[in-house]
């Protein structure tokens, strides 16, 4: 159909077709194209290698062996990684660590969020000062906190200095002076106590319990992210209307009614963001700890991110080495998936 | 060397880097000019870097018209380098030259795939095999034929201790130091309320290194001898026997010992503020390098009942198969073998040249003292380092020293090595 040229069509009609040619690149093909190299390196880097890694864990294969096929029983090596006693261990610290980081970051990130909160000066410095911590590497922090918990040089020193030895050496008592990261001891001694109930817990190879040096990076690490879930909060608290204050302030709520009626339940989907969040942290740490204390002694402070590193390139046992990264693997999914689909879900 | 666990893991690392990143260097042709040598290697801390320059310079002295090529890759322990290296030589791009660690573990990366060239040729030609003692040229040799040359020695058997502390306490060292003599004055010491035993084991290894020297002594060569080649097995009642004096050693130590570097344990020898540490002879370095003196500030003594053993590490240099310059290659090679090249490599890296023939009147005491070592003790590789075990013993053997010396259940422990030594025969 032509339009007759009397009609008398504005100038920007008549380049109608060729815009609706260019809008095709743009608003199809371009997206496409521009997306397409994130798709192709995820689906390659990150995909296509967890898939070689579940097939590595399957078989004899390694960088010094690389004739190694399927391996007979197939699950070999899942079988060697639960029967290690060192990944015992690990799957113990990792769940008393993630309980003590978890506790710490997520309490001592909403304490610094209420006190960030009013309305005080320099309330933005202070603000920045907590989230310092957070934009440095683990590394440099690691180095600087195995310092500190050195038992004879670093944080001991200022026991001494406050006189609190020698007040406790004036009452009688031993001078507090903890091994931290060097104290191998794992409390309460559990194990013997369960063997009573279980006789199969004598034969445990690794002792139940909270391992002490596990305790000084747990402080590590909750004063490094504490930040993050510190603005996590500050998002969230910027999201209570005022009007729901301003009316707790005339019913005259005691601050620890508007803490436990308002602030807490309003910030509840924010808590479930940070427990999540650095959730899959604390199961996948790995640096700060290799530069704080190691495997520690005794094993005391080894995760799981350790000991795939060591057994697949000291030991060269990379089917057991993949085994261990996807109990890793299935450790996070089991916290991230969920949260995941409840968003999908809600998007949709 | 200390650094060598990490060494060798890496090195095997390196393999399974080296696919990625071979794709990425091999495109990559560096333009290689006739009169060119190109030397790969680690050494770049202080020492290592000048020992390695003496090297260099020796050969920029008797071929001054090759530009030498000095491919250091900076990373303590080869941690970046050794992946590098591997990537090279499986891209078939390999450097002239490059420095290993001698052994299993030289046989396993280099010369098993291939990566190496034979030079039985210059060994013979250069008289070599008359002048380094053969056990030592065994860590090179192959049914016969020879791989790299060596260009210096660590005796990892030693107890170093301050002079000046012990003499405060009046107690002193001879030529030779037994375990009952150690536990005496480690007894004294701790009595007069100095701590007598420097550890510093945050890397395991440093604690291994003092098992394995312990049960060397106890054993005796012969029985260590028989213990490497599965003829007697690691919970024998010798190694148990050896498991509770290590025990009994580490009560001793100072409380802080997880949390200390092996060279922050040396340095509490150097400092007085502990009288002995066990280690092997790159301590010598940082008592050096401290500025104490020999044999005025502190003394050595050959670890408890090994005084007739030199547990060896060694350095030594191969040559690329197909090398891209490989006449300047073969003359480097020449050079470090020599006496002169050695010795000057010797006197700044604190390691014994392996030639018998060089002019020890140069030598500062204590590599007088390990040079005589070195010309008359029996040999013997080292499992800490990786020269006498497959890797996977290595890692199983260190993770049940990590229990044992929290747990100090002797039984448990020699169930663990016995299981890992079955592990590499199947």
């Amino acid at each position: 159909m032509s339009i007759p040229e009397s009609v008398g069509i504005p100038d920007h009609y008549k380049s109608f077709k060729f815009s609706a040619r260019r809008s095709f690149f743009w608003d199809k093909l371009a997206p496409v194209l521009i997306i397409s190299p994130v798709i192709v390196t995820t689906l390659t880097f990150v995909y296509v290698f967890i898939l070689l890694t579940v097939l590595i864990s399957l078989s004899d294969w390694s960088a010094v062996n690389l004739a190694g096929r399927f391996s007979t029983p197939l699950l070999k090596n899942y079988s060697q990684l639960f029967a290690n006693p060192r990944f015992q261990m690990d799957l113990r610290n990792t769940v008393i660590f993630t309980v003590m980081f978890l506790a710490g970051s997520v309490g001592l990130g909403l304490v610094l969020a209420l006190l960030v909160d009013r309305q005080i000066r320099g309330k933005g410095l202070f603000r920045t000062i907590f989230l310092f911590p957070y934009a440095i590497s683990f590394i440099v922090t690691g180095v600087a906190w195995r310092w500190i918990f050195n038992p004879e040089t670093g944080i001991n020193q200022l026991f001494n200095v406050l006189g609190i030895n020698s007040a406790l050496g004036a009452a009688g008592l031993d001078p507090f002076k903890p091994g931290w990261l060097t104290d191998p001891t794992v409390w309460p001694p559990l194990n013997e106590a369960l063997s009573k109930i279980f006789p199969a817990a004598a034969r445990l190879q690794f002792d139940i319990g909270v391992p002490v040096a596990l305790i000084a990076v747990a402080i590590a690490a909750s004063w490094q992210l504490a930040g993050f879930a510190m603005a996590t909060f500050l998002a969230g608290l910027a999201t209570i209307p005022t009007h729901i204050r301003e009316a707790a302030q005339i019913d005259n709520a005691s601050g620890w009614t508007h803490f436990s009626k308002i602030t807490w339940p309003m910030l509840a989907p924010f808590t479930l963001i940070n427990l999540v969040i650095l959730g899959h942290v604390s199961l996948k740490i790995f640096d700060l700890v290799y530069a704080m204390s190691g495997p520690g002694p005794g094993f005391a402070t080894d995760v799981p991110g350790i000991f795939v590193f060591e057994i697949t390139f000291r030991a060269l046992k990379y089917g057991v080495g993949a085994a261990g990264s996807l109990v890793m693997l299935l450790m996070v999914a089991v916290v991230v998936v969920p949260y995941l689909i409840r968003n999908m879900r809600e998007d949709a | 060397m200390p650094t060598q666990i990490t060494r060798r893991a890496l090195m095997k690392t390196g393999l399974a880097l080296a696919g990625a990143t071979a794709i990425g260097s091999a495109g990559w042709t560096p333009a290689r000019a006739a009169g060119k040598l190109e030397i790969f290697s680690w050494w770049t801390s202080g020492g290592e870097a000048a020992a390695l320059d003496a090297l260099t310079s020796s050969y920029a002295q008797k071929f001054p018209g090759t530009e030498v090529v000095n491919a250091t890759v900076a990373g303590g322990s080869g941690t970046n380098a050794l992946p590098v290296l591997q990537a090279r030589l499986a891209g078939g791009n390999p450097p002239d030259s490059w420095q290993g660690n001698t052994g299993t573990a030289f046989f396993n990366s280099y010369v098993d795939p291939g990566f190496v060239e034979d030079i039985t040729d210059l060994y013979q030609s250069e008289g070599w095999v008359d002048k380094i003692p053969p056990a030592v040229l065994d860590l090179v040799r192959k049914d016969g034929h020879y791989y790299a040359v060596h260009v210096g020695a660590h005796r990892c058997n030693e107890v170093w201790f301050n002079k000046k502390l012990l003499a405060k306490n009046g107690i002193e060292i001879g030529d030779t130091l037994s375990f009952d003599q150690f536990f005496a004055a480690a007894e004294k010491l701790k009595k007069a309320g100095a701590n007598a035993l420097a550890v510093g084991d945050n890397g395991i290894w440093a604690n291994q290194r003092m098992f394995e020297n312990t049960f060397n002594g106890v054993l005796g060569y012969d029985q260590a001898q028989k213990l490497w080649r599965g003829e007697l097995a690691f919970n024998a009642p010798e190694m148990k026997e050896a498991m509770k004096i290590h025990l009994r050693m580490l009560d001793f130590q100072n409380p802080d010992h997880s949390a200390l570097s092996w060279d922050q344990a040396v340095g509490k020898v150097i400092n007085g503020t502990s009288a002995f540490n066990m280690m092997g002879d790159w301590a010598y370095g940082e008592f050096v390098k401290a500025g104490a003196k020999d044999g005025v500030d502190f003394g050595w003594v050959s670890h408890p009942g090994t005084d007739d053993i030199f547990i060896i590490v060694t350095d030594c240099f191969p040559i690329a198969k197909e090398a891209p310059n490989a006449v300047e290659a073969r003359n480097w090679l020449k050079t470090i073998g020599s006496a002169e090249a050695q010795l000057a490599f010797s006197l700044k890296k604190g390691a014994v040249a392996p030639r018998l023939d060089i002019d020890k009147s140069k030598l500062p005491p204590y590599l007088q003292w390990s040079y005589h070592k070195f010309a008359t003790n029996k040999f013997t590789g080292s499992s800490v380092n990786g020269e006498q075990v497959p890797s996977s013993f290595m890692q199983a053997s260190t993770d049940a020293l990590t229990s044992f010396v929290v747990t100090k259940n002797v039984d448990r422990f020699a169930d663990a090595l016995k299981a890992a030594q079955d592990a590499t025969k199947s």
